[in-house]
Parts: C-alpha cells; structure tokens; sequence
C-alpha cells in the first residue's frame, strides 16, 4: 500500500477570500486506491480545498500535484481525469438522466459514448429512469445520477464533496459498496462527510477546522494521535450527571450515546479523579473504553462549536 | 489558454443541451414568438408622429362667414377638431390648462373687416407646448390652410393684397413615403427594437442561470472550453431571431403594408450581423451579472438608451454632437438607418457598408471584453 504512487500531493496550500482566509497551509497526499475521508464542521473550508484540488479555485500560494499534473498550472488537464461530485446537486434538471449524461461525455469527448453512456446505466442501477427529468428525482437517485456522471469519464481520481448529504441509510450503504469497488480498481477516492460511519469506512482521514488541518491518518493514527481517555457510564438521569460532570476538571467533555454517557479527558489521573465522586453512587455503571472516532472529533472541534445536548 | 483546440464535439452538446432546454421552457418559448407579434402590432398601431384630430377651441366674437369657413377648413384638414366656440379669454385659458384642448384661434374682433379694409390684421393661435411633436405638424399645416381660407372667401380686392406678400411658391417632396404614414417610420424599426429586447435579455439569462442553478460548476469541472460555452449558447438564439424578424416582416407587410422595395437578401443579411450584435453583448452581461436579477438590470440599462438614442422614436439629427456620438455607439442605431433605407428606399450594400462596419466593430469590442470577463474558475 505504502508504495502505491501519489494521486494527490499538495503542500502548503493557502486560498484567501477578501480578507478572510479560508484555507492555511493545506497540505494533503493520497495514495492510488485509496479512500481518503475529509472530515471537519461546516464553514472549516472542506470545499474551497476540494475545489483547489479540481482547478475550479486557483490557490493564492503553495504548491503541488494532482495526478502528476501542477495544481496552479495544468487546471484543465486535471479537469480531464478527475471526477467532481458538487456538494449541492449540480446536473441539468430540465434535462433527462440520459441527456445529462450524454452531455457529460461529450465535454468529456469520449470515444464511443453511447456505450459508455449505456454501460454506466447498467452498472448504477440508473436503466429504468433514463427517461426521467433529473429535477423530478428523488435525493437518493440524484445522488446516484451524479456519481454516474462524474465517473462516466473513467477518471483516475474522485473528489467527493458530502456526497451523502439528506441520502437515506440504504442508498448511502449501496453507495459505500460502490465507492469501495471503485478504490479496488485502483481509483483515488477523497470524500469529505459529516457521518462516523462513514468516517470509519475511510482508509485514512484528515480533520480540518477554521481552514487549519488539525490532525490526518489511519483511524487508529488518529485516535493515538489525541491521547484520550474514555470512561463510558450508563444508568438513570444522565441528563444532571452529564452537566455536573462537565463541571469536573480533568472532563474535557461528555457525549451522551444511547444511553450512556462518554466522559472524555485528556488525563488518565485527571479523568480518575474528576469521576472518583460518581463511582461510588450505585446507580451508575462505569467502564473503561478505548476513544472513539466520534471522541476525537468532539474534542477536536475549536471551543465555542462544541455540541451541547 | 492552454493550448487547448476548439472542439466540435464538445460546441455540438453545448448547442443541443441548449435546444433541448428551450424546447422544454414553454414559457420563453411562447414569448419569444408572441413578444415580437405584439410588440409590432401594439407599437405600429399605437405609434403616430404626425397626430390629427387635436381639439381644438376658436376664441371669436365675429360671427362672419370668414370665421365660419375658417371652423370648417379646420376640420376638413383633419388635423383639428373644433371642440368649442368660445367669447371670452378665460374660458380658453381654462380649456388650456385643464389640457383639453391642444389649440386655441383667436380671431380678432372685426378682423374681417380689417382685412377688406388692409389695415394689418393679427392672427393669435395658442398651442399647449408642453408636448412640442404633438403640435408641430398640426401648426406647419395651420398656415397655408389660413391662406387658402382667405384666398376663397374674402373679396377679390383683400384677396390679392394677401397673395402678393408671397412671393415664392415653395414645393416640397416628401420622397419614400409620401402620406407621411408613421408606420412606415416605425414598423422597420421595430424590427431593431423587439430583436434588441428579446436578444439581449435572453441570452444575458442564459448564463446566470446556469450559475444561479449550480450547474455552472459541473460545466467548470468539464475541459469545455469558455469560446465552446459561448457560441454554443448563442447560436439557437440565431435561429430564434431570423424566425422573428421572418414573423414581423409578413406583419408588416400584411398588415400595415408596409413596402420592402429593396433585397430581401439584404434585410437578412443585415439583419444577421444586428443578432449577432445583441447576442454577443448579452453573454458578455451575463459574464459580468452576478444573477439573473443583475443580468435584466444591465440588459435595461442598454435597452432604454437604443430606444431613446438610436433614431427610433426620436430623430436622430436633433441630438446634440455628443448624444450623436453615444448613438453611433450603439448597433440599434445603425440597424434603424439600414433597415429604413433598405426596406422604404431600396438602396443596396454599397449605401449601408458603413454602418455595417460600425456593427461590427461593436461585436468586436465587445466579444473581446466577454472573454476577458468568462471565469474559468470560481474565484
């Protein structure tokens, strides 16, 4: 895996909007096949960065590669190989399925179309509603329309931009397990999402918050990275023993999932003594745990954008 | 750019997608075929210049046959519509004020004796001047139509003292169209009107919409390029606007008769490089308009001052130097003079090339700055 060549290799990427800026030293390296989950709270610059990679947004400074081509130069051979999934659907929808991706092949003046065109609507599942309107799909088949049309080129890498947003649990399932054939066959893949199921089907991820990337690796990279430690407790009226414990030096936070409450420090002792009080009231069940993903992320998320209950 | 090639493939789905679209916007589809029919008959019939039948008040305390003849002549000249016969002074101030007549004729009293006796003789006629054009040609006819007036009803002896003050008789020619009918000025010209409107405002759409949908994006994240885009959303409205000019022309001639004595070749030919005008100044808005919103601002923006500045509606030798150069700038102004002359005084190319040129440095100027202004990113 480690010798696989570089689809994405950027370092030091800045974008600037006016005064603001959006993304700071954004550095990035995808291996060829990889899945590589783009995670972080809206606003943290996911998109502008994404749209950098894709040469739709030209970066102010730094430098690097996609697909072996310059990112501040060769914008439109990268255009030609890679893949872009909008974050909002973006295809014509007073066009059909078929006349939007017959479009699409054309920019892409593809050799063959029909076929390609054809051959794409087998595969996504997309052959009985290639008559249909594109607006008078429902959200989970626009989303399939989309995929479809941003891989209909063969591209050799994939930017997805929350491709799963207001999808339901069985069409985001279905098209996980497509994403996944498609790294098999050696396609990159970078996704960014706000799901931890998602996050955990990734083979490495990166965290991005205020435009900064705050940590990037294997889920247990990641996890180790943060040196967290996690008691989970369960029984009745979680709701006051989460507002007292959050009270508690040495409790970073407290999550509540289910039932039960994880309490999160970054101090094995400090995290001890902050739960010592409670351990001993025998309505509540304590146990050790290793952090989750979704542990990580709450604590890494800027103070002021904590999730309250 | 980059040293990419134009690709016909890739101009071919830009121009069928944009077949497609308009094909299923039913709406801009029926207005672009209803816009230029109405618009031609509302305007061609509505429009008049040369405005008759104006009310019109005498002011008079001769009850003479001169005075009489004189009411009668008025009307017969079909110019004025005597509304009213009035004594005193501040009944017509009244009337003029109110607006509800246009004219008011003093004839002096004894004025017919006057003139038998050659003492001099004045003649007062108050016009509302508020609107200058409405009176002009009513007062231009006012005169000979005394004159005659005079001639055939006062005493051989008067009748000679008034003819001798004139010593030229003046003719004029009132060449291409000789009853002064006003749909000949203005129906042609519509032509330049309907095809600025329609031509402009939809293809200054054209883009923003595709921005304001998203779909401008999935179009950026295509190797298409900017030149590809642009001619491919330009040329359905080509074919949309010869159909226009093809519906008002038989309008025009079925209807108001208007004569088209020079090439029909030649009306099309001019009539394509004045859509491709508006067509180029319409993507390059919508280069530059942020929305659809912004897009229709700007195309109003350029709509009024063709209208008001181009010769249509008011003539075009009565500007000043610097309004004349404005005018020049603008392709309507051009059209108006080529289409008139083309169609009410048959001249051919070697009389029009000049404002041909000027149409066509105006696409050039113009093309240019909408490639400069197409984004290629998102920046």
């Amino acid at each position: 895996m480690n010798a696989a060549p570089l689809s994405i290799d950027v370092s030091g990427l800045n974008k600037h909007f006016g005064p603001k800026h959006v993304v700071k030293d954004f550095s990035l390296q995808v291996r060829r096949g990889e899945i590589y989950g783009f995670l972080g709270p809206n606003g943290s610059g996911k998109t502008t960065s994404i749209r950098m990679l894709c040469g739709l947004l030209t970066p102010d400074s730094g430098h690097g590669t996609c697909l072996g081509f310059d990112v501040l130069r060769e914008a439109s051979k990268i255009k030609r190989e890679v893949g872009y999934m909008t974050q909002r659907f973006s295809l014509w929808e007073d066009l059909t399925v078929r006349e939007n991706l017959e479009f699409v092949a054309q920019m892409f003046e593809m050799p063959q179309r029909k076929r390609a065109v054809e051959n794409t609507f087998e595969r996504m599942g997309l052959a009985d509603r290639t008559g249909q309107l594109a607006g008078t799909l429902s959200g989970g088949w626009k989303q399939r329309l989309a995929l479809a049309a941003c891989m209909l080129h063969e591209p050799k890498l994939l930017l997805l931009d929350e491709p799963t947003a207001g999808v339901d649990p069985k069409a985001r399932r279905d098209f996980w397990t497509e994403i996944h054939a498609l790294a098999k066959q050696g396609i990159s893949i970078l996704v960014s999402t706000h799901y931890m199921d998602e996050a955990e089907r990734c083979h490495r991820l990166a965290y991005i918050a205020y435009g900064t990337l705050l940590v990037k690796g294997t889920i247990d990279e990641v996890i180790a990275q943060q040196t967290l430690c996690t008691w989970v407790v369960s029984g009745p009226e979680l709701v006051e023993l989460e507002t007292e414990l959050e009270r508690r030096p040495g409790v970073a936070h407290v999550t509540p999932f289910g039932n039960s409450l994880h309490v999160v420090g970054t101090s094995e002792q400090a995290l001890l003594d902050a739960i010592a009080p409670f351990r001993t009231d025998a309505r509540y069940v304590w146990s050790q745990s290793t952090p989750t993903l979704e542990d990580v992320f709450i604590h890494l998320m800027p103070p002021g954008m904590e999730r309250r209950p | 750019m980059t040293g990419q090639r134009f690709s016909w493939t890739r101009w071919q789905g830009i121009l069928r997608k944009e077949f497609i679209q308009l094909r299923r916007d039913r709406l801009t589809f029926g207005m672009v075929v209803m816009i230029p029919i109405i618009q031609l008959l509302l305007f061609g019939f509505a429009i008049n210049a040369d405005p008759k039948q104006l009310p019109t008040a005498v002011l008079s305390d001769d009850e003479g046959p001169f005075v009489r003849s004189l009411v009668s002549a008025l009307q017969v000249s079909r110019y004025f519509r005597v509304v009213a016969q009035l004594r005193s002074p501040a009944e017509a101030e009244d009337l003029l004020r109110r607006g509800e007549v246009q004219f008011v004729i003093n004839v002096p009293s004894q004025f017919e004796r006057r003139i038998v006796r050659s003492e001099p003789a004045q003649f007062l006629i108050e016009a509302d001047a508020t609107d200058p054009s409405a009176t002009n040609s009513a007062l231009a006819a006012l005169q000979p139509l005394i004159e005659q007036t005079m001639q055939r009803d006062l005493p051989q002896f008067a009748r000679r003292a008034v003819v001798d003050v004139r010593p030229i008789d003046l003719r004029v020619h009132r060449l291409y169209n000789p009853e002064v009918i006003s749909a000949y000025n203005t129906v042609p010209a519509l032509l330049g009107v309907v095809l600025t409107m329609t031509m402009v405002m939809m293809t200054a759409l054209a883009m923003t919409r595709e921005r304001e949908r998203g779909t401008f994006e999935t179009l950026l994240a295509t190797p298409a390029l900017p030149v590809e885009v642009m001619l491919g959303k330009v040329v359905p409205y080509v074919l949309i606007g010869l159909i226009q000019v093809t519906l008002m022309l038989i309008a025009a001639w079925l209807i108001f008769g208007v004569p088209i004595v020079g090439s029909v070749a030649l009306i099309y030919a001019m009539v394509l490089a004045f859509i491709i005008a508006n067509l180029v100044l319409g993507i390059t808005l919508s280069s530059v308009a942020r929305n659809q919103l912004q897009a229709v601002q700007m195309t109003i923006f350029f709509f009024l001052p063709s209208i008001l500045l181009s010769g249509f509606m008011f003539p075009f030798r009565g500007m000043p130097l610097w309004a004349q150069w404005l005018g020049n700038a603008l392709p309507l102004t051009h059209f108006v003079v080529i289409i008139r002359g083309v169609m009410l005084k048959g001249v051919g190319f070697a009389e029009v090339w000049q404002h041909l040129a000027a149409i066509g440095g105006f696409v050039v100027v113009v093309l240019a700055l909408g490639l400069k202004f197409y984004r290629r990113t998102l920046d």
